[in-house]
């Protein structure tokens, strides 16, 4: 198994497969987010953010969720090492007019970067703020006909989405990651072999949705808040 | 219509694989754009001979595009700037009149610099010997006609076996991969039913090899498939990481 | 005139390979291990023999000038290969295509080699679908086929319009899974320079690396020539680039005798020469003739508009049309012979009825074909030529016509060999287009790699056998003998004093000038008076060379000029004895045409009474005119005809 994970192939089965777990999680948490657009101060977005954070499978999910991003970052860094030294240590003067290759799939790296960037400060501004300085108060609401004591995260993020430069960092990390994704949806599954002729294009076109589904999504939820769920 | 052309080359120039290169500029007049780009350096070097300097050295051969022996990264591409064609099919039509044409020798640490245009890529023979056939000595095979082969997979199969070798693949992946090179040849016997028997031995001793030789990690742009002059598609890529992740499960 | 014997063996013809095989003195494994085997060369013949040699056991060292076997000439070959399967049913046989190869030769071949052939070639389609070379199929899932010239029947395999591209593939990988066992050394970039005799046997080679420039001496116990033919002679043919006959020149000039050098093929569908700088012609392959007609103008001011361009080919009426190949030869059509089609094409252009802007070409016309079968079933059988052809001429052939012309394509003749393959010195065998045996005095379309993978795969290993059992005991030999510190001694002093010319003209220069004559006196028509000028010209040409040829560089490291100035001062050679023997055969037969004997329609004058052997010419000397010799050529299978294509 060692040298399978060392063979060029057996570490793209690894990139490939945490994306596409990754994916799996921007799912759900767009989901969730898409609660922020619900009119009712914040109450069933509490209640899912409630559930997350007492579910046991989620917590179990967490740390794994972590790894996952840590192998991601850790194999794209060492794939690119790899692919620098590979390509040599002359550039090519003329450059590369190499047409139908797209800028995402030539910079999926950089992309990766400005997505980790964003996560950093995303991570700073909420998930610390729920776990470790615990900086939420807490409010009572009604689960299921149960008055419950949850901690109030709406707040929060409403109250962080009042500013502009946060939207801003929002909608530039969400078109980083909508183009991170529509080259690495469909490359994942190329990598794993889930592709021939006619798959390929689907796959593409599925990615590209995909993509910009997450993009438009988180990036609307943050300039819908800016402007509409202010009080 | 046929009418001559004067271009500006800039022509990497290099003396063996350790030295230093540079780029030299040249003038070549009345280039006829009926020529092909290689006939466009035969006067540029008889022009170098005739001023007493060396030629250029680049590799070539056939001159019909099947030899794969051509190898020059013209303006930002393997094979200059015309589709599904290699170098010697390039035709000066494809130039302006003035134009400066930038020439440079394929670029990838698989790949060393020989001389000039020429490389070294004796690193493909080296993959293909480590498992790109069917192991069949000579005599003692059944007629040929005795296992029907789909027209489909025969096809897709012959698709994948025009590879030419020539390493425009390499020279245009940003990350100097291989893959398509070696997913053509493991897709072409994998598909057919002679080269299924060794098809995860294959697989995997190929893919090592291609490993230890130092060529990149496909990242799946497809810069390869666009600059392959046999248009030899990337789904043999897909392919490949097939047979070799199911090769290495099954261990 | 005893020195020639063939060693054909005894028997009735269809027994004789038999026969052979079941006598033959083999080598036993154990035996096998302690004998080298020299291959020069990688192409079709190269590579099956020094794969199929390792694979029984030999030690095989195997050269190639290419950075790699996979690059040789017999890539290119586009069509196909033949074989006597009767797959269609067709009522093709060994027999039949024995017959068709021997008639298509026009009577110059031997007719045990060439039944041979036939009798092998089923087996090379088995290998080498077993080796996973991807031939077309039917939708059946079994393996298609298509006629090709000189025959009545569909015995061509084919892959696409890239089946030499599949078969050398085929071998070329056999030949690198015996390097990776570790049974074949392989040189790259590496050149044949000298042949080393010992004791009267080839023995070793000397060859230059051309990377560092260094020579240097391998031994063997025998040595195998398959370094292919010397179309290039005139400069300008289909042949590659580095396609040359050094190697084949030096085996003649070390005692082998060469054969039939006159016999040259002219293949008719070429695309038109386009100028001065033109490096070398693109063949398009005679599997267009299936489907698309050849004509020209019936009117020759039409000609003479279209030279001007003034009239395009597709404003020409059907009646205006002269589809010559079909009138002249009803029964056979556009699917002539190649020899018989490209002179009917300079018949037509002499004429005056050319086309193209110098009236050197006809035109290859698919329009009824795309009529009766569509676009698209044209171009699923010739995209790939059809895309070529617009690379590289800028025009449709889908919509306006192909324009070609006869170019020089493969050569007939080359170093003498016997049944066995083996020249007349012990221990130098040569295989392919390197020999002279198979193809008479004109090949067939597809026979070429049936003859190269015949000779490679189930021939040679046989036949070395029958030689190397004597030298079992015979153990590696030093390249410091004097025979080898003699010979690249010899080598060295030739390359200094290429060197040291330092003239005015560059080689390519020289070689155009020698392509010239080659074309004009001892192309598709010759004569004596042409061909007495065209050895006069060699003269000039050869001393023009050694006084005025410059090459810069140095012998060490990459030195292209001095390559090619190497391999032109052996075509020059080869070009005159080419002339002589084109002199001394005064008869018209296959491809080789004396305008002095042709029949009242202006078909080939055969005179089997006189010429009915093999030239077999003896090297006496740089400064001496070679001795011939004549094999004679006995049929007791087939009558001799004059070919009959109507």
């Amino acid at each position: 198994m060692s040298n399978f994970l060392s063979s060029s192939i057996g570490k793209k089965l690894l990139m490939s497969i945490t994306g596409l777990f990754l994916v799996t999680f921007l799912f759900i948490h767009l989901s969730l987010n898409a609660l922020l657009l619900v009119n009712d101060g914040g109450e069933m977005f509490n209640a899912a953010a409630h559930f997350m954070a007492t579910n046991p499978i989620i917590k179990i999910m967490e740390p794994i969720l972590a790894l996952g991003f840590i192998i991601h970052i850790f194999y794209a860094s060492l794939l690119t090492l790899q692919n620098q030294k590979a390509r040599g240590k002359d550039r090519y003067a003329s450059g590369n007019s190499t047409p139908d290759v797209s800028w995402a799939s030539k910079n999926m790296y950089i992309l990766g970067a400005t997505i980790l960037a964003f996560l950093v400060v995303h991570i700073a501004q909420f998930w610390v703020k729920f776990k470790i300085t615990k900086e939420l108060t807490p409010v009572h609401i009604d689960i299921a006909g149960v008055e419950t004591e949850v901690e109030n995260a709406y707040a929060l993020v409403n109250q962080t989405f009042g500013m502009l430069w946060v939207v801003i960092v929002y909608v530039l990390g969400s078109i980083g990651l909508a183009w991170h994704l529509s080259h690495g949806f469909w490359s994942g599954l190329q990598t794993i072999g889930f592709s021939n002729t006619i798959w390929r294009t689907r796959w593409s076109v599925i990615g590209t949705i995909i993509a910009w589904i997450f993009g438009l999504g988180f990036s609307l939820i943050a300039i819908l808040q800016y402007l509409f769920f202010q009080s | 219509m046929e009418k001559n052309i004067n271009l500006k080359l800039k022509v990497w120039r290099q003396d063996g694989p350790k030295a230093k290169g540079r780029f030299e500029t040249y003038e070549v007049k009345n280039i006829s754009t009926d020529s092909s780009f290689l006939e466009m350096m035969d006067v540029l070097n008889e022009q170098l001979i005739q001023e007493g300097k060396e030629p250029v050295a680049f590799d070539h051969d056939c001159r019909e595009g099947i030899c794969g022996m051509c190898s020059m990264y013209i303006n930002g591409h393997p094979h200059g700037p015309d589709e599904d064609i290699t170098t010697c099919q390039l035709h000066m039509r494809k130039f302006k009149d003035g134009e400066t044409v930038t020439i440079e020798p394929w670029r990838s640490a698989a790949f060393p610099v020989i001389k000039d245009l020429m490389v070294n890529r004796n690193a493909f023979d080296e993959i293909i010997a480590a498992g790109g056939y069917v192991s069949v000595s000579t005599g003692g095979v059944p007629d040929a006609n005795s296992i029907p082969i789909p027209k489909e997979a025969a096809d897709e199969a012959m698709d994948a076996a025009s590879c030419i070798g020539c390493g425009a693949c390499v020279a245009a992946c940003k990350n100097g991969s291989a893959m398509l090179f070696v997913s053509a040849k493991v897709s072409q016997l994998a598909l057919l039913p002679q080269g299924k028997v060794e098809r995860a031995r294959r697989a995997k001793a190929m893919v090592a090899k291609m490993d230890e030789l130092g060529f990149g990690n496909c990242t799946n742009t497809g810069a390869c498939e666009v600059e392959c002059p046999k248009g030899v598609s990337i789904t043999n890529i897909a392919r490949l990481n097939r047979e070799y992740l199911m090769a290495k499960f099954k261990d | 005139m005893t020195k020639i014997d063939s060693k054909i063996p005894e028997g009735p013809l269809a027994q004789k390979w038999t026969n052979y095989k079941n006598n033959q003195k083999l080598v036993n494994p154990a035996n096998k291990r302690r004998l080298d085997v020299i291959v020069v060369g990688t192409g079709l013949a190269g590579a099956s023999a020094g794969a199929s040699l390792a694979e029984m056991g030999f030690k095989v060292k195997s050269f190639t000038i290419q950075d790699s076997p996979r690059r040789a000439h017999s890539i290119a070959a586009q069509g196909g290969i033949n074989a006597a399967k009767n797959y269609p049913n067709d009522g093709d046989s060994v027999y039949r295509l024995f017959y068709d190869t021997i008639k298509g030769g026009d009577y110059r071949s031997r007719e045990a080699n060439v039944y041979r052939l036939a009798e092998v070639s089923n087996s090379i389609i088995d290998q080498c679908v077993a080796q996973g070379v991807p031939f077309a199929r039917e939708y059946g899932g079994y393996l298609a086929n298509r006629s090709f010239g000189g025959a009545q029947v569909s015995r061509t395999f084919y892959a696409k319009g890239q089946t030499g591209q599949q078969l050398l593939l085929g071998a070329y990988q056999a030949l690198m899974r015996q390097v990776h066992e570790g049974n074949v050394e392989l040189h790259t970039r590496t050149e044949l320079v000298e042949i080393v005799i010992i004791d009267g046997k080839a023995r070793g080679i000397i060859t230059r690396n051309l990377i560092t420039g260094e020579l240097e001496r391998h031994f063997g116990h025998a040595v195998v020539i398959a370094s292919g033919g010397y179309g290039n002679t005139f400069f300008l043919s289909t042949n590659a680039m580095g396609s040359n006959g050094s190697a084949a020149w030096k085996a003649y000039q070390n005692g082998a005798f060469f054969a039939n050098p006159a016999f040259v093929q002219i293949h008719p569908t070429c695309i038109p020469v386009h100028g001065e700088f033109q490096s070398k012609l693109t063949l398009m392959s005679e599997s267009l003739r299936n489907d698309g007609r050849i004509w020209v103008p019936k009117k020759k001011e039409d000609a003479e508009a279209i030279r001007a361009g003034k009239l395009k080919p597709t404003e020409i009426a059907e009646e205006d049309r002269d589809y010559y190949l079909e009138r002249r030869y009803p029964a056979f059509g556009n699917l002539v012979p190649r020899d018989v089609a490209s002179r009917a094409a300079k018949e037509r252009c002499d004429a005056g009825y050319g086309v193209g802007a110098t009236g050197l070409a006809v035109y290859l016309d698919f329009k009824d074909a795309i009529e009766r079968l569509g676009r698209d079933a044209i171009e699923a059988r010739y995209g790939n030529l059809f895309q070529m052809y617009e690379k590289i001429v800028d025009e449709n052939p889908y919509e306006t016509p192909m324009m070609i012309y006869p170019a020089i394509h493969y050569t007939m003749g080359g170093l003498w060999v016997d049944y066995e393959l083996q020249t007349n010195i012990p221990g130098l065998f040569a295989i392919g287009e390197a020999n002279f045996s198979d193809h008479g005095a004109n090949r067939l379309g597809a026979s070429a790699l049936m003859q190269g993978l015949a000779d490679g795969y189930f021939v040679l290993p046989y036949t070395i056998q029958n030689y190397l059992a004597d030298d079992i005991r015979t153990p590696r030999m030093s390249t410091d003998l004097p025979e080898f510190e003699e010979k690249e001694k010899k080598v060295k002093d030739r390359f200094k004093k290429l060197l040291s010319i330092n003239g005015k003209y560059s080689v390519d220069h020289i070689h155009k000038e020698l392509g010239h004559v080659m074309w004009d006196f001892v192309g598709m028509a010759r004569n004596k008076e042409g061909l007495q000028k065209a050895l006069d010209r060699i003269l000039e040409i050869k001393k023009e060379f050694w006084t005025n040829v410059r090459i810069p560089g140095k012998l060490e490291g990459i030195n292209l000029e001095l390559e090619k100035a190497g391999r032109l001062a052996d075509f020059i050679e080869i070009g005159e004895l080419m002339a002589r023997d084109a002199l001394n055969r005064e008869e018209s037969c296959g491809g080789h045409f004396r305008e002095e004997y042709q029949t009242k329609e202006g078909e080939a004058l055969r005179r089997d009474d006189e010429f009915a052997y093999v030239s077999c010419w003896e090297y006496k000397g740089d400064d001496k005119e070679p001795v011939m010799h004549k094999e004679t050529l006995k049929f007791e299978y087939v009558e001799l005809k004059q070919r009959n294509y109507k």
